[in-house]
């Protein structure tokens, strides 16, 4: 079974997000970068699957060169070969980066039999590149998936819609975006990392048309002030303790 | 927590380990009505404490770390947050064997007991995880322990508050500094200004930040510090607690392994140097981890992964044992690798707690606490003094350079003639071209180019064949020349010039001037204006704060000359006790002036050829100094000499530097003037006359008595430390000053071996020597003494040790070689009754 599997370099955040001083972008030039826990689940699934079922991972990542160190963050954990596409920069509406990958994966020597992803950036969020990706393929497509199972051919895909489940069963290939909950990825070993390094990593250039979708400013949102309140110590505390309890509908 | 006091007797920046320290040993000195602010939250702020490793190896090859280790690792155990697991370093290579020797030596020189050189089945015993194929040795102290620095922290906070001495403001960030006339006054934060007089900058890598808001400085660069946390590793799956196998470290790949809980925490400082600014490090909120549990780099990392598994391939190699964590973690780092500590030259009142590790952070605090209360830490710091530090030692390009260059040396073998490679050539002297076209090897010195020998003089080696004492170990034979001996006897039959531009030199003037040198002086400085006055400088306590010369050139002006490498620190000293009726005053010379200086046999009569003055024994005595006519230039030529020959150190502005050099130059070359090196004048010459240097023989834990330097009668006058002083002079010494000389120098292998300094002195039957202050017997100086054929070793001796014939050992890599003890009060081994000098 030969899996691809769609990721994106993001930026690791903590609690405040500083912008650029055009509020253009993210400034990034204090933190990290990983990958939306989606996408980790992802990779952690289509690893389970080849375990499972022999067969190839293949990481696509779309973006700047640097998205190498997420190629060898997953390689680590047993993706074999990678496809970087670089952007120059460049961020993709949700429509050109479902062709650029779309394109990645119908002219790759290898035919998947799965296209996995995210079910959203967890930078832009959009939600749409994969179901574009499965139109550009003509491929099927399940979203937001929390459980996966594959057997004769054939997916079967959990869905959480309120407190209730929803089971699809989708021929392959098809595509499959995934969300964070569909399992527990694994850490990377240092064997993992030493084998990662002599990987194979293919680098493509892409150019985009003209973006139809264009960033305007960037605007943090106002975040609610958090923090603790002391409502005071020992028995002395209890008043106000109930207090809160009926406020939150907990005593009435 | 309260809310943010108006006033505060002092106000504490940070709340790591360190500024928790500081603040409960001022409330345990009986200081009151303390603030300790923090921009982060309490019990961890984000600083280095928080994400630190936390354990402490005791060794080290210098008094001053070690000692303030040791304080804290007895801190950490009286707060019950000292673990015990023993530590091993081990050696993949025949050098760093050799250096494991050296490190056994140094434990027994600063007194870290128990410690012992393993083999690698027994390091496999201890650490059955590791490939014992890939090491040669180990070095095992088994008091190495872990401690948990958050909750020391919050102890001592705590104790702190307890005694109604401390109020806490967490979140506070600190916007400004107020300085009024020179002095802290006041601390603003973002919930209120607090006025004060002192301020302690106890904020880590931020520190510089915070100095410069005030214009002072902080030399220190955040750095990265790669460390991985794997697991869990099925080896450990039984761990009850934090540590129970004893730390690795993996010295020759600069590399440690620790195992924590069920994981095995991996760190690094063999990446890169990795430098940040202080603005790149984020604030707490920005931070996805803490400020400075910075995003890790694996490529960084890539080799680091694979030395581990050559030492640990059971466990790293294990395929199941995930990397659960990895940060790329900001310490501090400084230019010179040592802690900066004390009040800033800059402003009074503002004082620097920073770049301290979590093995000093109690012992800094303690320290800290005395120095601020008292007036001076009870372990000697000059090593760490904040005042250390010349200009260009504070800036950026020169704190990145010799960071970078330093990192890679954490568990690097380092020479103790070890030189910088990077940012040479800051401070030329005015003769630095002729000294170069004279094939001077430089050696640097507080930034000064100093020339350490000639290659001109390689000739002589031949000259004088064994007598120039050669060495055939290559440890020994590193940053050294046998030149350095052959100059040395050179100049003891004709003359030798010397570049002595690397002192510190500062005037005292004003109608207050003679009570300002009094005050500092031990000796009698209400002496005639010509008089050229040695003296120490004592601390409150009776130990040294420095040994000085100080020349009397007028009523009112004195002139004071003083070693390079403590210079900044003694201006401070002087700046500190000028009176504040603005009498007296003091400028600082030392880049104004330049000497040189001409010693040998031949020395009065090339000077002779040069000047007109009357050089006679009578009309030119021994301490006196006098402006004389050199041609067209006008020079201060001081009679004393610190090499054991006649001789003159002559003061001229640096402009005119060059000029004297070529006419005492070319008047030699008929008497056989020779170019000398500092080799010969720190070093043989030095220690063939006995003469004590501070930072080696003299500091503030060692009082003149003990130094053999006490004068006969004391002065009537007031000095600091007198009262001190007079205590010692009635008490039992418990250690002499002592020359020592090795007898045979013949090594197991058959090789001749010359320790170079920080040995320990054993008795006859190998066992270490501690005097009744607790203080060991080691080699505070080793060297050539070329004129006499021997190798000296200077050392503090208890009284029953001090006798001239006592046999000794002395312990150098791993043997012990015969000593004896040759000298035991003043005089030097050469010419003891300086018919030289007085010629």
């Amino acid at each position: 079974m030969d899996i691809a599997v769609c990721i994106k370099r993001v930026p690791l955040l903590g609690s405040a997000i500083v912008l650029t001083a055009d509020n253009m972008a993210i400034d990034t030039s204090k933190v990290g970068f990983g990958l939306s826990p989606h996408e980790e689940c992802a990779v952690e699934a289509a690893v389970k699957l080849v375990e499972e079922n022999g067969g190839s991972v293949t990481l696509i990542n779309m973006g700047h060169v640097d998205g190498e160190e997420q190629i060898r963050e997953q390689m680590a954990i047993g993706a074999d070969r990678a496809i970087l596409i670089d952007t120059n920069g460049v961020e993709p509406d949700p429509q050109a980066a479902a062709a650029a990958l779309a394109d990645a994966i119908s002219a790759d020597d290898t035919d998947f039999d799965l296209v996995l992803m995210g079910s959203e950036s967890a930078d832009y969020g959009g939600s749409q590149t994969g179901i574009r990706v499965a139109h550009k393929l003509g491929l099927p497509v399940v979203t937001s998936v929390k459980g996966l199972k594959i057997d004769g051919g054939i997916a079967t895909c959990e869905r959480a819609v309120g407190s209730t489940r929803e089971v699809y069963t989708v021929p392959l290939p098809a595509v499959i975006t995934v969300k964070d909950g569909l399992n527990i990825p694994r850490y990377a070993s240092v064997p993992g990392r030493m084998k990662a390094r002599k990987k194979p990593v293919d680098i493509k250039q892409v150019s985009f048309a003209d973006s139809r979708i264009t960033t305007k400013q960037l605007v943090v949102p106002v975040q609610e002030a958090k923090g603790a309140t002391n409502l005071g110590t020992g028995a002395e505390a209890a008043d106000a303790l109930v207090e809160v309890m009926k406020q939150i509908g907990v005593l009435s | 927590m309260s809310d943010l006091p108006s006033s505060a007797k002092a106000v504490i920046i940070g709340a790591g380990i360190v500024g928790n320290s500081v603040a409960f040993h001022l409330a345990d000195l009986g200081w009151r009505d303390l603030v300790q602010v923090d921009k982060g939250p309490l019990p961890n702020p984000g600083g280095s404490t928080g994400h630190a490793s936390n354990f402490i190896f005791p060794v080290d090859h210098g008094k001053e770390i070690t000692q303030l280790t040791a304080d804290s690792v007895r801190q950490y155990r009286d707060m019950g947050v000292f673990t015990e697991c023993g530590g091993i370093e081990v050696a993949r290579t025949p050098e760093r064997v050799q250096e494991l020797h050296r490190r056994m030596a140094s434990a027994k020189s600063f007194e870290i007991e128990d410690t012992e050189i393993i083999t690698p089945a027994r390091v496999k015993e201890l650490v059955p995880f590791i490939d014992e194929s890939v090491i040669l040795a180990g070095f095992y102290t088994p008091s190495v322990g872990v401690v948990d620095s958050l909750r020391a922290g919050t102890i001592m906070r705590e104790k702190a508050m307890a005694l109604s001495a401390l109020t806490v403001s967490a979140n506070t960030e600190v916007l400004d500094i107020e300085v009024t006339n020179g002095k802290v006054s006041g601390v603003v934060t973002d919930k209120g200004t607090i006025k004060t007089e002192y301020v302690v900058i106890a904020c880590g890598c931020w520190s510089p930040k915070i100095a410069a808001m005030a214009g002072a400085s902080i030399p220190l660069t955040p750095a990265v510090h790669q460390m991985k946390d794997i697991g869990p590793v099925p080896e450990f799956a039984d761990a009850k607690g934090d540590i129970e196998y004893p730390i690795v470290r993996d010295m020759d790949t600069n590399m440690y392994e620790r195992q924590h809980g069920t994981g095995l925490e991996v760190g690094s400082y063999a990446h890169r140097p990795i430098l940040h600014d202080v603005d790149e490090i984020p604030s707490n909120a920005e931070a996805a981890l803490s400020p400075t549990e910075m995003p890790f780099t694996q490529k960084d990392f890539d080799l680091q992964d694979e030395h581990s598994y050559e030492l640990m391939p059971q466990i790293i190699g294990n395929e199941s044992v995930g990397q659960k964590y990895a940060i790329n973690g900001l310490l501090s780092l400084t230019p010179d690798g040592m802690p900066i500590l004390g009040e800033t030259p800059e402003v009074k009142g503002l004082w620097s707690a920073a770049a301290v590790w979590i093995k000093e952070g109690p012992g800094v605090g303690r320290m800290m606490a005395q120095w601020m209360v008292l007036g001076e830490p009870e372990i000697d710091l000059h090593q760490s003094n904040v005042a250390r530090f010349y200009d260009h030692h504070k800036t950026r390009t020169h704190i990145r350079a010799r960071t970078s260059e330093g990192f890679n040396k954490t568990y690097g073998i380092v020479h103790p003639a070890e030189q910088w490679d990077s940012n040479r050539n800051v401070r030329l002297s005015p003769y630095y071209e002729r000294e170069k076209a004279l094939g001077a090897v430089f050696y640097e010195g507080v930034g000064w180019e100093r020339p350490f020998w000639y290659e001109v003089n390689a000739p002589l080696v031949e000259k004088f064949g064994e007598a120039v004492m050669p060495r055939t170990s290559e440890w020994e034979s590193r940053w050294w020349s046998p030149i350095i001996n052959a100059e040395h006897l050179q100049m003891r039959e004709t003359a030798g010039l010397v570049d002595l531009s690397a002192f510190a030199i500062f005037d005292v003037t004003g109608p207050s001037a003679l009570d300002v040198v009094q005050r500092a002086a031990l000796r009698q400085m209400d002496v005639a204006v010509g008089k050229v006055i040695y003296t120490p400088v004592l601390k409150p306590n009776g130990g040294y704060q420095s040994d000085l010369t100080i020349m009397r050139l007028g009523h009112d002006h004195f002139r004071v000359v003083t070693g390079g490498a403590h210079g900044m620190a003694d201006l401070k000293w002087f700046r500190d006790h000028l009176p504040a009726d603005g009498t007296a005053s003091v400028s600082d010379l030392t880049s104004a002036m330049s000497t040189i200086g001409i010693w040998g046999p031949n020395a009065r009569k090339i000077m002779e050829k040069v000047t007109s003055a009357d050089l006679s024994h009578e009309g030119f005595p021994f301490g006196t100094c006098r402006v004389i006519e050199i041609g067209t230039q006008r020079v201060l030529a001081s009679r004393i000499s610190y090499v054991g020959d006649l001789g003159w150190e002559l003061y001229i502005p640096a402009e005119q530097g060059a000029k004297l050099w070529d006419a005492v130059w070319d008047a030699g070359q008929e008497f056989g003037l020779i170019p000398v090196g500092i080799g010969v004048y720190g070093t043989t010459g030095r220690l063939e006359k006995g003469y004590r240097a501070y930072g080696a023989e003299l500091d503030s834990e060692y009082t003149v008595l003990e130094a053999g330097m006490a004068m006969k009668k004391v002065k009537d006058q007031d000095f600091t430390g007198k009262a001190a002083h007079l205590r010692h002079r009635d008490e039992p010494v418990v250690a002499h000053m002592c020359g020592l000389t090795i007898t045979d120098h013949t090594s197991s292998t058959g090789e001749k071996r010359y320790p170079l300094g920080g040995e320990p002195i054993l008795t006859k039957d190998g066992q270490p020597i501690t005097d009744a202050k607790g203080r060991r017997s080691f080699a505070t100086s080793a060297g050539s003494a070329p004129s006499l054929g021997k190798h000296i070793i200077m050392s503090y001796l208890p009284p029953e040790y001090a006798v001239e014939g006592t046999e000794l050992l002395v312990e150098y890599m791993g043997e012990h070689y015969p000593v004896v003890v040759e000298r035991t009060g003043i005089a030097g081994l050469f010419d003891p009754t300086n018919e030289r000098i007085m010629a």
